[in-house]
């Protein structure tokens, strides 16, 4: 019973294909490639042990099978610090395949170093194809941010979580939060919640914006900015994992999940009052940056394939250049 | 004009290679062996071997040389590659009683059958530096003396037979593996045990210290505290009986605390208890008063709120790869929560400051 469901896992994302995608565009840094020289062989495929990926495995299908709820697994100890990534990690190497193309974004981009680290991990002890490129990703694991490109059915987002909880900072202790969400009682947190209206006017609340899925469980979307939230609903499988905490949670293709707010107070998703100085984009997150000793600032798009897919294709911002300068 | 920095994989490199530079030290002092560490830094060894939950000095050595002495960073070294072994199964419990005593103090009864046995202690030794070990380590040889093969039974049977010590449930067939199931409160005495047996040194330290100060105080006496090999036996299915497979070196500790009884107990003394890998006795001794104090609920004590009283306090918090790890992860890139975060606080600035202007206006 259990291979079968496996296999429908694996099935369900077979659509995408392999490492045999092709470009949209001609640049050529970012193309899926596989480095055969990284590989080391003194560890079984993605590192972990068959028996531990299949505990794992299980964890995620219930997961699935209940959306928004926090499953607790035994979460090993990986070759990284906990509180790095080792949750999303243990996800990835449980359901990843030889045929994956990989991803690795943290804060929206695939070179800061925590991102490099985690892809060298699974080029070097799965020998998977890697890319930057959202589209041709078979697999992404993601630490705060969800792509602005939208995700297709046939892509697994995998997030990075630190403390799984929603209810944590409203109560500490890991009984009573396990309590609470049984009963179904959330109470505690529309307190929460109107505490902030009452004081600052708004829920000052930016990321890590609580969300209700399938109008049960209360879940913790990972610490993205709450401009992120809407996305949550995506045809993509969504899977976090939180090494440390030893929760698993999922979030099925299409399922609803809905941000809290009040009838009087809707979400709003912020939107940025400027758009990207590189590529001019009007609908994405942007990283602000100080460029020089007089505290100018460059906003700049977080997510760094969205950015670059979009200057290839010929959008200049205000502070950039025309790629074909930079790249003659 | 601004080009995003690129080069991660670069960086990456490049400071790894200057750490293993860092980790040598000056080429012209020679390199420090891992028998070296082993032999003469044992303690360090030990302390790696109990938190790393794995009995092997040899890479505990291994594990103290490559993370230069950070005893945090050998222990995680050890953990993540215990967690690659596989498990062919379980031992017999291992017999303290029987255990090849180097050290062997009470502190509750002046002699007992096996007498005390000092041991190679730091305890009466005058806390001066020695500056002769800075130019040359030569020591003159200790006494020897014929083996002792006195047997030593656990002190707390004495009490045991008196009637006057709690006497203990049997354990489950099976204890619970922290390491193969997620932890689930609340958590059962081997449980705890188990978790505090591989936690942070310094934590259960400061754990133990509070109760002795009065957060939830539970003055202990330690009734034994002994320091030796104990053979490890594990039962053997083809053969049908159990086999010594090796011997590991073991500190226990036993305290004796008080009680005044309860509805359904007469008075009588309670025992919290520590049992860690290589001479660990600081760690042992703060492991049984943790132990102990973890204990008020099924003594039916009071609950006076002291973080050692609380089990998901102290177990949440005990194992310092967990808490390494997140502590410093915070030295990750958070530019996007950040922002957002930039963001809020403007918003909110702007909309606090309007009702000021147009009052002021």
């Amino acid at each position: 019973m259990w291979t079968e469901l496996c296999g429908l896992l694996v099935h369900s994302r077979s659509g995408s294909g392999g490492a045999s995608l092709t470009r949209k565009t001609g640049r050529t840094y970012l193309h899926v490639s596989r480095r055969e020289d990284l590989v080391v062989s003194e560890y079984n495929f993605a590192y972990l042990d068959e028996q531990t990926k299949r505990m794992i495995r299980r964890a995620i299908l219930k997961g699935l099978a209940i959306p928004g709820y926090q499953v607790p697994f035994a979460s090993r100890e990986m070759p990284m610090p906990y509180g790095w990534g080792t949750g999303g990690v243990q996800v990835s190497a449980a359901i990843m395949t030889a045929a994956d193309v990989f991803k690795v974004i943290d804060q929206g981009a695939d070179d800061t170093t925590n991102a490099v680290s985690i892809r060298r991990f699974f080029e070097r002890t799965a020998g998977v194809a890697v890319t930057g490129a959202t589209a041709e990703a078979t697999v992404i694991q993601t630490r705060h941010r969800i792509p602005e490109e939208p995700l297709t059915e046939g892509q697994i987002l995998v997030y990075q979580v630190p403390i799984p909880e929603p209810l944590r900072f409203l109560e500490p202790s890991e009984v009573e939060t396990r309590k609470m969400h049984s009963l179904e009682d959330y109470g505690l947190m529309h307190v929460k919640l109107y505490e902030d209206i009452s004081a600052h006017g708004a829920i000052a609340t930016s990321y890590a914006y609580p969300v209700r899925v399938e109008g049960r469980y209360v879940m913790d979307p990972s610490p993205i900015p709450k401009f992120d939230n809407p996305k949550l609903e995506m045809s993509a499988i969504q899977l976090f994992g939180a090494g440390r905490e030893q929760r698993i949670y999922a979030l099925p293709p299409y399922t609803q999940v809905v941000s809290l707010d009040f009838d009087d107070h809707p979400f709003e998703p912020p939107k940025a009052d400027h758009p990207c100085g590189l590529c001019g984009a009007t609908d994405s997150y942007l990283d602000e940056l100080i460029v020089d000793d007089a505290g100018g600032r460059l906003f700049m798009c977080s997510d760094t394939d969205y950015c670059e897919t979009r200057r290839a294709a010929g959008h200049v911002g205000a502070d950039g250049v025309a790629q074909a300068e930079v790249r003659p | 004009m601004y080009v995003a920095v690129k080069g991660g994989e670069k960086a990456i490199d490049a400071a790894h290679a200057w750490l293993a530079e860092e980790r040598r030290g000056p080429v012209d002092v020679a390199e420090l062996s891992t028998d070296q560490i082993k032999g003469q830094l044992r303690l360090a060894v030990n302390r790696v071997m109990a938190e790393g939950s794995l009995y092997d000095p040899d890479l505990a050595a291994l594990a103290i040389k490559q993370a230069r002495g950070d005893m945090i960073e050998a222990i995680f070294l050890i953990r993540a590659y215990r967690t690659t072994l596989p498990r062919f199964g379980g031992s017999e419990p291992v017999e303290t009683g029987a255990m090849d005593c180097d050290r062997r103090i009470s502190a509750t009864f002046k002699d007992a059958p096996g007498g005390q046995v000092l041991g190679p202690t730091f305890d009466y030794t005058h806390r001066l530096l020695d500056f002769k070990l800075a130019a040359d380590g030569e020591v003159p040889e200790a006494l020897a003396q014929e083996a002792d093969t006195a047997p030593k039974p656990h002190i707390m049977t004495f009490l045991d037979r008196e009637g006057l010590i709690q006497a203990e449930p049997d354990g489950a067939d099976i204890p619970p593996d922290l390491t193969r199931a997620p932890m689930e409160l609340p958590a059962g005495r081997a449980l705890r045990l188990q978790s505090l047996t591989r936690g942070d040194e310094g934590f259960t330290l400061g754990m133990a210290y509070a109760t002795q100060r009065g957060y939830a105080r539970n003055h202990a006496f330690v009734a034994e505290l002994r320091i030796g090999l104990c053979a490890v036996e594990m039962d053997i299915p083809e053969l049908g009986f159990a086999i010594e497979i090796g011997e590991i070196e073991l500190t226990e500790c036993e305290t004796v605390n008080q009680f005044q009884g309860s509805k359904t107990e007469p008075p009588q003394f309670t025992r919290g208890y520590g049992l860690v890998f290589g001479m660990s006795e600081r760690k042992a001794i703060s492991m049984a008063l943790v132990d102990r104090a973890l204990r008020w609920r099924e003594l039916g004590e009071d609950n006076v709120g002291a973080p050692t009283q609380d089990e998901e306090f102290v177990l949440y918090h005990a194992d310092n790869i967990q808490a390494t790890g997140f502590l410093e992860h915070i030295k990750l890139p958070h530019y996007v929560d950040f922002q957002s975060e930039l963001e809020l606080v403007r918003k909110l600035r702007r909309e606090a400051s309007v009702p000021q202007q147009e009052a002021a206006e």
